[in-house]
């Protein structure tokens, strides 16, 4: 009974692969992360919540696709999306120059800026010489990564594989400061119990050879017409004020940037 | 433009090559390399320190569980069950990120100097769990000593403990030697542990580089290249060892004779 079960299954696996290319009835999957909070986070039931999870569902609504939610560590993303586990990253990714040049990106859909956390009143500066010697955590991967090695060469990189873990540590006092998406750093850490004590270091980092210009779906090179149709139901999405009630739900302020 | 293809240095043809035609971009791994061989150091050093540490932990305690000692043989076997039941990540992740929500922990005289470096929570975890294994096949090791070697050492007249000393952990270290040589490698490929923790061992390096140039395996393959030499040259060193102190065991060589 299995057996033919599995059989049964081989056989759709090779049909489905000998059709090659995605039509409109096919599911749409979606990479995301899940360690993420308020953009992805998962319930202790295993689904997945946050910004990022109702702007991929009001997505696969508007391409009358179904959503497939692949759940993905963040620093295999682009090898993941690479790889064809996913057709598609909805994760908050910056739309940068080196990450361009593996692979593809719609319109931004939000975009805000980068801030250095530490506790309130650490006694040193949130620059390369306050930084020197100093204990800096970031989210391995990230942009964050690639913009603390270039204006605080000084500091002691500290990488993670999540960022609720450099909150964990930087909660613990095992870091003295990190840096992150300044919005994800106030949603996630200091509005809450465990960030009592703790604020922003200093004003929006400005690098943005690093930090690119806001968060984009990510796509595959070759599928352009994926991304442009992508892109135009972002501006929809921005235009017919879905956004505004999706942006309202989980933030106090508009997070489409400038 | 056949000009310039002239006038390009080997090293750039090198660099060319790497980034656009080779599947491996070779040339940013060599520009890091040196990162890797820290990270190896890190390897080696968690590695042969906690193997040190957990191995002199594991003689008595392996004495102990052998002879049935009363009152510690019930508690070493619970912590050999635990250390060895779970995996080396969850135990790691409960000491690092475990002990660290707790205030009592994080106030104690022990957070500052010890339990807030991830290096001190690796060392300890990872020498408890060597201990744990090391324990429980030195303890197979004692209790397979071939009675005769015991009858003799009594008929000699031997205490218990000179007998132990004497006769019982050399013949049985000998007998433990080819199962140690597979907990080093093991402990060797569980040290990849160190990354989840924020240290830069080999696969911490393989994956910052990754991380910082958006790749899918250059990182992985070349922490894949040194942990293969790696363990070369310790199987070579345990082969060599064995040949030393089990040589009593391997048939003669007739060519010599």
């Amino acid at each position: 009974m299995i057996k033919k079960k599995l059989t049964a299954l081989g056989l759709a696996g090779m049909l489905a692969l000998a059709s090659g290319i995605a039509t409109a009835g096919d599911p749409l999957r979606v990479g995301v992360e899940g360690a993420y909070p308020p953009f992805s986070w998962k319930e202790a039931d295993g689904s997945l919540k946050g910004f990022d999870i109702d702007f991929a569902m009001e997505v696969c609504k508007r391409l009358n696709r179904e959503c497939v939610l692949v759940e993905q560590e963040w620093d295999g993303m682009i090898p993941a999306l690479l790889a064809r586990k996913f057709d598609t990253i909805i994760a908050s990714m910056s739309i940068t120059e080196e990450r361009k040049k593996k692979i593809d990106f719609t319109i931004k859909y939000y975009n805000t800026p980068a801030k250095l956390v530490s506790k309130a009143n650490p006694g040193f500066e949130g620059t390369a010489d306050g930084l020197n010697g100093k204990r800096l955590g970031v989210q391995r991967a990230t942009t964050h990564q690639c913009s603390a090695e270039k204006l605080y060469p000084g500091a002691e990189l500290v990488l993670y594989g999540t960022q609720e873990e450099v909150w964990q540590d930087l909660a613990s006092g095992r870091l003295d400061a990190q840096l992150s998406d300044s919005l994800q750093a106030y949603e996630g850490f200091l509005a809450l119990d465990a960030g009592k004590g703790f604020d922003f270091l200093g004003d929006a980092i400005d690098d943005i050879e690093c930090q690119g210009v806001g968060a984009g779906f990510a796509v595959r090179k070759q599928d352009s017409a994926l991304r442009d149709a992508l892109s135009q139901i972002i501006l929809d999405i921005r235009a017919d004020g879905t956004y505004k009630a999706m942006n309202d739900a989980y933030f106090a302020v508009d997070i489409y940037g400038g | 433009m056949a000009m310039a293809e002239q006038e390009r240095t080997f090293f750039e043809y090198l660099v060319y090559i790497s980034e656009n035609h080779s599947p491996l971009d070779f040339m940013l791994v060599a520009d890091h390399i040196d990162k890797f061989f820290f990270g190896a150091l890190l390897t080696l050093e968690i590695t042969i320190l906690s193997l040190l540490i957990g191995g002199v932990m594991a003689v008595p305690l392996a004495i102990a569980r052998a002879y049935r000692t009363p009152w510690f043989n019930g508690p070493i076997w619970g912590f050999t069950y635990f250390f060895r039941g779970t995996p080396l990540l969850v135990q790691t992740y409960l000491v690092y990120y475990g002990l660290a929500q707790f205030d009592v922990v994080r106030e104690s005289f022990l957070w500052g100097p010890i339990l807030s470096n991830a290096w001190w929570c690796a060392l300890i975890t990872f020498s408890l769990n060597t201990a744990g294994y090391t324990t429980e096949f030195l303890r197979g090791a004692i209790e397979n000593t071939p009675k005769g070697e015991i009858e003799a050492a009594r008929a000699c007249g031997m205490s218990q403990a000179r007998m132990i000393w004497r006769i019982v952990l050399p013949s049985a270290f000998r007998r433990a030697l080819p199962a140690y040589s597979n907990e080093v490698i093991f402990m060797l490929h569980s040290s990849v542990v160190l990354s989840t923790i924020t240290l830069q061992d080999i696969l911490g390096v393989g994956r910052w580089l990754n991380g910082r140039y958006y790749l899918a395996y250059e990182g992985f393959v070349t922490a894949m290249v040194f942990y293969m030499v790696l363990v070369f040259f310790i199987s070579t060193g345990f082969r060599l060892w064995e040949k030393r102190w089990l040589g009593h065991l391997r048939p003669r060589d007739t060519a010599d004779a």
